[in-house]
């Protein structure tokens, strides 16, 4: 299994030039795998799957009724960034989550950005993750988007665009790390020549930045990871995380607010928690704030947090920047906090509430692709090019009925990397989620996930929708 | 350490001693017909009665072949006692606090799931036992092993090991048991050559076999009883397993022993003074099933208080220290 014949199809290849051949960063790894004996790529692809499904890397499939768990899809050949070709990217989206943070905050206290009018002020407050609840509130030390995944794209040109970004609970930063321990078994040769920059302290610095936005200063804060439970998509990413920081793992039901302190039930009594870095939804986290049904947060904790006993990650109420109708404004917000050009574009979108993008959205429906503001995993979209009239004549009606819920961008063409299809390489369209935390400083994960829409031509790449994943080399130089 | 966590650590070492002596006692039957031919029918009968699931079984499989009972014990996942019910309970405890044990050791707990889940472990089972059943016990072991030499012998290993050895005390009683069962149709061969090789067989599946000859040689009914109850150091006798399982109580507690401050402490305390002070000989004159039944009932009361003490949720009390 070589290289010899790919094709790169007219798209950007992250790994071989147009012309056909590899890339310079790319070189050592395709001349490595072209000089594999005949099966030794599938062979080490299996062994790959096989430690994922041992150490029960899976996700659950909702709306699965078997309840199966599947490994997620994991691609062999790896996503090669240059140094140089990275670091800007680095730049932008420090850039990217400072302004964000900002409009967080200004949102939910001085409103600086809505009187101005810079972002529409009903715009804002009509968005699903905006929280009445937060107003006023006082993040420690003014941190409300600790953690943001911001999903990138690379179009034909080469240019790379920022896509959404996701504020809530990003998830699939496990997948990175184990991505990178299976590969490096996988290609150890390769990876000692070329100077991969790590990714394995990530655990270190989420801890390091978690304890840094305890509510007092403290020596040892206690900190834990909320998780709806086992059977939640990301469990096991709850419980790596939870595991690679050595802090406990909690549910709604192990905790308890007692003598004004979020507590631990434990074998010998309570025990105080001071920061919770949960993986649940705003909305139930507190069923006396939220919405009341929730079986899954802790009453009273909404409370403990506005008085600043206990700190959240992420900050509730940030799912208003997660809204992608707000997207359109970040790089307005770039430069109304920043006083800067964005270092990274969005992708042009057409908002279907104002009248004029609306109707040009409704014309050229066959050639957009239509989002709704606030689904993620892929669902609920439409791709123009690849959808029939009946769903064309579907998202007209949805778009008049709610044109606030819906943005349209053009269809891109997603660079490719060559990914194995049985027993040989063909191009695969590929997104690249890198992951920022902000605590102390703004680090930001040298690659990210690289997710690979598995199906020929196919460009969603979710993992609930067909997606796999890559490793991601970013290289030190 | 978390209630939710201490329970799951405890039910998911139960589940896996559970699933492994399923696996011994269907393992050694399946030998056992190598040596007895003619005894089909009788011979896996007890299989069934021993789990105390006879009814359900004769409502759904009727006759007590081979085959049915190795379905029933191993893969039917409608019998909770069934390897497959138990791994699967067994994984998802440790799913949910796989943060807390080793990766290794979750790795294990994982890997003896998926093997029992592969698409031919059915034919596999039944064509060919012996591997079949041995990989099982080989995987408890390695989960066990895994265990030991990867996590730290702390308040969670201990929860564990609680777990294991309640088990094991329970799962041992009962494979002697089995034995009352095989023996109520034919009295008559007490002491005939089948009924020594039944007794070794007992013995086999509590791998207790080249034990009990070193120390005693001949193979005798009352003996063998008194060695699967009573043997000190012998690490599957029913003595072994609660004196064990008494340790890591009260490592978790901070008790001193032979002193309680919970339920849980006082059952266990009653049971292992029971056992230590009883006279093996009259066990076995006076009726070991009664006295089985018994240790059997004793060891719910155990659970019982080692669930209140520790997991039940607790609104502001204080559990047991």
């Amino acid at each position: 299994m070589t290289f010899n014949g790919y094709d790169t199809g007219g798209f950007y290849d992250e790994m071989f030039l147009p012309d056909g051949t590899p890339r310079p960063e790319a070189r050592l790894l395709v001349d490595r795998i072209n000089g594999l004996p005949e099966g030794e790529v599938l062979r080490r692809h299996q062994a790959a799957e096989r430690a994922l499904l041992n150490t029960g890397i899976t996700f659950a499939v909702y709306g699965d009724d078997q309840g199966a768990e599947r490994i997620f899809p994991f691609d062999i050949v790896p996503r090669i960034i240059p140094g140089a070709a990275w670091d800007p990217i680095e730049r932008g989206l420090r850039q990217r989550v400072e302004a964000l943070n900002r409009f967080v905050d200004d949102v939910y206290n001085d409103r600086n950005i809505l009187r101005d009018g810079v972002v529409p002020a009903d715009l804002v407050e009509s968005s699903a993750g905006y929280r009445p609840e937060c107003v006023g509130l006082r993040p420690p030390r003014g941190i409300w988007c600790h953690i943001t995944g911001t999903d990138l794209v690379r179009d034909r040109d080469g240019t790379i665009y920022v896509l959404e970004d996701n504020l809530r609970c990003p998830s699939g930063v496990s997948y990175v790390l184990e991505n990178r321990g299976v590969m490096t078994e996988t290609f150890p040769v390769v990876f000692e020549g070329l100077g991969v920059r790590p990714v394995a302290d990530y655990p270190s610095r989420l801890l390091s930045m978690l304890e840094y936005v305890a509510p007092a200063a403290m020596k040892r804060p206690v900190v834990a990871v909320l998780t709806p439970g086992m059977f939640n998509s990301a469990y096991f990413e709850h419980s790596f995380l939870a595991q690679q920081m050595g802090i406990q793992l909690v549910e709604g039901r192990d905790l308890v607010v007692a003598d004004d302190r979020l507590q631990m039930r434990t074998t010998s009594g309570f025990e105080q928690v001071d920061v919770l870095y949960r993986r649940i939804d705003d909305n139930f986290l507190d069923p006396t704030c939220f919405r009341s049904d929730s079986m899954l947060g802790v009453p009273g904790l909404m409370d403990l947090y506005r008085r600043g006993r206990v700190a959240l990650v992420n900050a509730p109420g940030t799912g208003v920047a997660d809204d992608k109708v707000v997207y359109a404004y970040v790089p307005k917000m770039i430069r109304y906090y920043l006083d800067q050009d964005p270092i990274l574009p969005n992708v042009p979108t057409f908002l279907c509430w104002h009248d004029k993008d609306r109707r040009h959205v409704l014309d050229h429906l066959a050639e957009l692709v239509v989002k709704p503001a606030n689904e993620s995993g892929g669902y609920g979209m439409l791709i123009g090019p690849a959808s029939t009239a009946a769903e064309r004549r579907r998202f007209a009606g949805l778009i008049e009925a709610e044109p606030r819920n819906y943005i349209a961008q053009p269809t891109l063409a997603l660079s490719r990397v060559p990914t194995r299809v049985e027993d040989r390489f063909e191009g695969r369209h590929v997104d690249l989620r890198p992951y920022i935390l902000y605590g102390g400083e703004i680090y930001v994960l040298p690659g990210g996930l690289t997710r690979v829409a598995l199906e020929k031509g196919s460009l969603v790449v979710n993992s609930s929708q067909g997606g796999g994943s890559k490793d991601t080399w970013v290289l030190s130089c | 350490m978390l209630s939710r966590v201490a329970e799951s650590v405890y039910w998911m070492s139960r589940y896996i001693e559970r699933a492994e002596n399923v696996a011994r006692v269907l393992g050694v039957n399946n030998q056992l017909q190598h040596h007895l031919s003619g005894l089909t029918e009788e011979q896996w009968d007890p299989m069934v009665k021993v789990g105390g699931d006879e009814v359900p079984f004769r409502a759904r499989y009727g006759a007590a072949t081979r085959e049915n009972v190795i379905e029933f014990l191993t893969f039917d996942a409608g019998n909770p006692n069934s390897i497959i019910a138990c791994l699967t309970r067994a994984r998802e405890n440790a799913r949910s606090v796989r943060e807390i044990i080793s990766s290794e050791m979750w790795e294990e707990v994982n890997r003896f799931y998926l093997f029992l889940r592969e698409p031919d472990a059915r034919r596999r089972a039944v064509e060919d036992p012996h591997p079949f059943f041995e990989h099982v016990r080989r995987s408890s072991h390695l989960i066990e092993g895994t265990k030991n030499e990867t996590m730290e012998h702390a308040e969670a290993w201990h929860f564990s090991r609680l777990g294991r050895y309640v088990e094991r005390a329970d799962q041992t009683t009962r494979i002697l048991d089995v034995k009352y069962f095989l023996l109520l149709p034919s009295a008559d061969d007490v002491g005939r050559p089948i009924d020594d090789l039944q007794w070794s067989a007992l013995l086999r599946s509590a791998s207790a076999f080249e034990a009990y000859r070193r120390a005693h040689g001949r193979v005798a009914a009352a003996q063998v009883a008194r060695f699967l109850l009573f043997e000190r150091d012998f690490p599957r006798s029913v003595q072994h397993c609660i004196s064990a399982a008494q340790l890591s109580l009260h490592a978790i507690t901070g008790t001193p022993l032979r002193r309680f401050a919970n339920t849980a402490e006082q059952a266990l305390g009653r049971l292992v003074a029971e056992i230590d002070y009883t006279d093996s000989a009259q066990v076995v004159r006076g009726g070991l099933h009664d006295f089985l039944d018994a240790i059997q009932n004793k060891l719910n009361g155990v659970g019982d208080a080692i669930t209140r003490t520790f997991f039940a949720p607790h609104a502001g009390a204080e559990p047991g220290k």
